[in-house]
């Protein structure tokens, strides 16, 4: 049979239809298309885990005000915790996880690809099924919609006797769903980077990316387990007459803050272990320098993924736990300063030296670490148990855990949009819009996590529908609720201009930035095989020694 | 009272107050105005300990801050690419052993005296022996208000805890047992301590030492709930003579006058003897504040509202109007039982 006599069906895409393209999308297993879904599932919860953030600052702007129903508010501060963490931070670090590592390993797919496929989509259901509680949740009681029980659910709001209804049953089927997902993914990425590299590819030529989010999934097997069980415990207690957090018949509460926090401060650095991934990647390139002592980046990340597993009882020093145990939490957390310490260390070493480009991927990156360096510090305050007395639970740690995740990892994240988006829709973004979202951002950024720390230390507690007056609160709040502006308007920006783009941007080759990894070394968008051909590397960066057969990397590792 | 180690903390505190001079301490001058609830304008020992540890450890993090930054903003400006850049590409460094040793060890040793100095604050807040003129209240947290009983006292009284002043000399100081009757909660007056949770089933404690006389605010720190917003905290501090008259009254069953029997039938004979106490009547649930001594308090509501003849009356008509969530059902009275009844309260003094 000759090539000519085949008439493939549907050859060009005017002759598909909308609904194929649909089939495509819905039934693949290709690892950047997947990657692509879990990213563009994430930017739609993060539009509306920022509405709702938006809502609670409108209602915080002044003292008494009645924009919303305390009900109304408790639900909005449950939503957008959970919506954020859960369906925000940890799909999009799941969509670059598969998008980037087979390209960056020279690999043609994850290890499993119809385990990814199941796993976004137990994601996907589980966003649905959180927010199916505004419809759904009413049952035989007539009690309220969306959970209102706060992220973190202390037992015992969550029983029976405080949570008619069935609002807290979509919160935690909804986690159990997607914490399915997320093992099935973590367990995907933890064998694709240990079998797939390609040859010449040793853990310790692997580009940090690889590293990062191979402990990250580690830390995802590791705590998304015991929070799958607690939720499993819950559903026990609320249907089937358990007692495990039922204080009234003998369970305790207590049990369910270290169920939660030992899943919840593991949860931080999944959530900031593949902010640094980006960091890693973007910082080298843009300065036009390796990056400064691999090794001990490597090691200063399993140390993390090592010590982040005995630090979960700082978020409860509170709870009266005794002077003993409160001390080794101290010590604990302050242990793991240092490692993150090295880390900052390392980017400034990388930078310096080097020919730092302005390009918007970098210009995040550097805000990155800035923020990130004050966020650490406002950590170790909290992470002094007493000082933590006074700030925990006070607006001083929503300002601190918003500069780790807004100033730390969304800023990473938006670095990583702008660096891999000519790769991913082989089309160049506009630089100009990008600096633009990047000034609005950082502005409303400060704004709004800047000047909450000072209520917090003023005595203002969080999760409060209002507040009184004549506390000094009052300018603080409409200063932080200003800055909420600016942010959506950068929002604005940045989704308008990845649409722009993608439509009108203009081609951006292969390698734009001039990169070292191999993700660069084929083409964009990268083809559905990834490359022609397995390369086989000899370094870290394949693509250096490539470009510099003179003065190659491995003459020198 | 004090014991050794916050003592040295608040000479180590105030001389690092005297020799950095740094922003925290022009915080806490200002603090009264700035804020009733500021928590670096410490009133009570624990509170002072705390305020001492967190100078240091603002001094220690704010030094790391201005090196580190500056440092990267040397590095951005200093190594940023030039318009007359040769497009040749920057020397390429792949680490440094020694540079690498340098910012390990030096953390570690920052982190052992952050370490030591948070350990020693720890034991001396957490480990004080109980003195045997201290002050027992049992505080117990409801959805959405304060229970305060005090078993050696005779007294048992909702959302406005009294104690007396501990002189340095002659220390009483105020032990607080902490339980709850639902959800959790958590007791926070930042003038005198940092705060504590009240978890069901988890007895927990704390103490409290003022200094200076006056009315510390706070509110429940832990979400509790539909209002967890208006479980306001009020503490009067009062010299020990004004003390010991409080709890005087406090002990006297209620005063009922014949003037107001048609409000205190309305009350007795509906469903808010089911909730609350009346002492010396058949009023005697236990699921709302006690009213015994109502009037002899500022606020109502748990500090919602001030305790005003209007707001006492719109709060029984629709207590949904002050603290929308509060678990008080309007009681469905007619203007003229609201009036008779609000009139028998009145008396409670």
């Amino acid at each position: 049979m000759s090539t000519e006599s085949i008439a493939w069906p549907s050859a060009t895409a005017e002759s598909r239809s909308f609904v194929d393209h649909l089939h495509d999308w819905v039934a693949t297993v290709d690892h950047k298309r997947l990657g692509i879904l879990y990213i563009a599932c994430a930017l739609v919860f993060l539009v509306i885990g920022g509405i709702e953030a938006t809502v609670i600052r409108i209602q915080l702007i002044r003292p008494h005000n009645d924009f919303v129903s305390p009900q109304v508010f408790n639900r909005m501060f449950t939503m957008h915790g959970t919506t954020m963490i859960f369906f925000v931070v940890m799909p999009i670090q799941f969509g670059f996880a598969n998008y980037l590592i087979p390209l960056m390993i020279g690999a043609r797919d994850m290890a499993f690809p119809r385990l990814n496929a199941f796993s976004f989509w137990m994601t996907a259901f589980g966003g649905l099924l959180l927010y199916f509680s505004l419809v759904g949740a009413n049952g035989l009681y007539g009690a309220g919609n969306a959970p209102d029980v706060g992220w973190f659910a202390y037992a015992p709001l969550t029983s029976q006797t405080f949570s008619l209804g069935h609002s807290t049953d979509f919160w935690t089927l909804s986690l159990l769903v997607s914490g399915f997902g997320s093992i099935g993914t973590a367990i995907n990425i933890v064998a694709t980077v240990l079998c797939m590299r390609c040859p010449g590819m040793t853990l310790a030529k692997m580009p940090l990316f690889a590293w990062l989010n191979l402990v990250m999934a580690g830390l995802v097997i590791l705590a998304v387990s015991p929070l799958t069980a607690a939720q499993i415990m819950l559903l026990v207690d609320r249907y089937l007459g358990g007692h495990f957090f039922d204080t009234q018949a003998g369970g305790s509460a207590v049990i369910w803050m270290h169920f939660f926090w030992i899943f919840g401060h593991p949860e931080v650095y999944v959530l900031v272990l593949p902010a640094f991934a980006f960091a890693s990647e973007i910082i080298p390139v843009f300065s036009r320098k390796p990056i400064f002592g691999y090794p001990v980046m490597v090691g200063a990340t399993v140390a993390i993924g090592f010590i982040s597993m005995s630090v979960w009882a700082h978020h409860m020093f509170t709870v009266g736990m005794g002077s003993a145990a409160n001390t080794f939490f101290v010590l604990s957390t302050m242990a793991i300063a240092v490692p993150t310490g090295i880390k900052i260390f390392n980017w400034l070493a990388t930078m310096w030296g080097g020919k730092i480009e302005f390009k918007t991927p970098m210009l995040f990156c550097i805000a990155f670490l800035f923020q990130f360096l004050v966020a650490g510090l406002t950590g170790v305050m909290l992470g002094c148990a007493p000082f933590n007395w006074q700030l925990g639970n006070s607006y001083f740690v929503v300002a601190h855990f918003h500069y780790v995740i807004v100033g730390g990892i969304l800023f990473t994240l938006f670095g990583a949009f702008y660096y891999w988006f000519p790769k991913m829709s082989g089309k160049m973004y506009s630089e100009t819009l990008g600096k633009l979202h990047f000034w609005l951002f950082l502005i409303g950024f400060h704004l709004t996590f800047d000047f909450m720390h000072i209520p917090g230390l003023l005595g203002m507690p969080r999760r409060i529908y209002t507040y009184e007056p004549g506390r000094g609160w009052d300018i603080w709040n409409l200063i932080v609720t200003i800055g909420v502006f600016f942010q959506a308007a950068g929002i604005l920006v940045f989704l308008g201009n990845l649409l722009w783009s993608y439509y009108c941007g203009k081609a951006a080759g292969n390698d734009p930035w001039d990169a070292w990894t191999l993700e660069w070394a084929t083409s964009s968008p990268a083809p559905a095989y990834n490359f022609p051909v397995i390369p086989t590397v000899k370094s870290r960066r394949p693509l250096w020694d490539l470009k510099h057969p003179d003065d190659p990397d491995w003459k020198y590792e | 009272m004090r014991s050794r180690g916050s003592t040295n903390w608040r000479v180590v505190g105030s001389q690092i107050f005297v020799c950095v001079c740094c922003s925290a301490a022009a915080f806490a001058d200002l603090a009264p105005p700035l804020s009733p609830t500021n928590i670096f304008a410490p009133a009570s020992t624990p509170a002072k300990s705390i305020f001492g540890l967190s100078l240091f450890v603002l001094v220690v993090t704010g030094a790391i801050f201005l090196v580190v930054f500056t440092l990267l903003l040397y590095s951005v400006v200093k190594f940023r690419k030039r318009k007359n850049d040769d497009g040749l590409e920057p020397p390429q460094v792949y680490g440094s052993n020694q540079v690498e040793l340098a910012w390990t060890v030096i953390p570690v040793l920052i982190v052992v005296a952050l370490f030591m100095a948070t350990a020693r604050v720890i034991a001396s807040v957490q480990k004080t022996a109980r003195l045997d003129n201290a002050i027992e209240v049992i505080a117990i947290g409801h959805q959405f208000w304060w229970e305060y009983r005090y078993p050696a006292l005779g007294v048992v009284t909702a959302n406005e805890l009294h104690v007396p002043i501990s002189d340095e000399n002659q220390p009483t100081p105020t032990f607080i047992e902490l339980l709850s009757a639902d959800t959790d909660h958590s007791f926070w007056i930042p003038r005198l301590a940092g705060k504590t949770d009240l978890i069901p089933n988890h007895p927990n404690s704390m103490w409290i030492d003022p200094h200076e006389a006056g009315v510390y605010l706070g509110q429940c720190a832990q979400y509790c709930g539909t209002q967890h917003a208006k479980m306001l905290l009020r503490v009067y501090v009062q010299p020990r003579a004004d003390f010991d008259r409080w709890i005087q009254e406090q002990r006297q069953p209620a005063i009922v006058g014949s003037a107001v029997s048609h409000g205190q039938r309305v009350f007795e004979t509906t469903a808010c003897i089911n909730c609350h106490t009346v002492a010396g009547t058949v009023a005697n649930g236990r699921f709302g504040p006690d009213l015994t001594h109502l009037m002899s308090r500022d606020t109502i509501a748990a500090g919602a509202a001030k305790n005003t003849p209007e707001n006492l009356r719109q709060w029984i008509l629709n207590p949904d109007a002050i603290k929308p969530g509060s678990l008080m059902p309007a009681m469905q009275l007619s203007d003229e039982e609201l009036d008779v009844l609000t009139a028998y309260l009145e008396t409670l003094r």
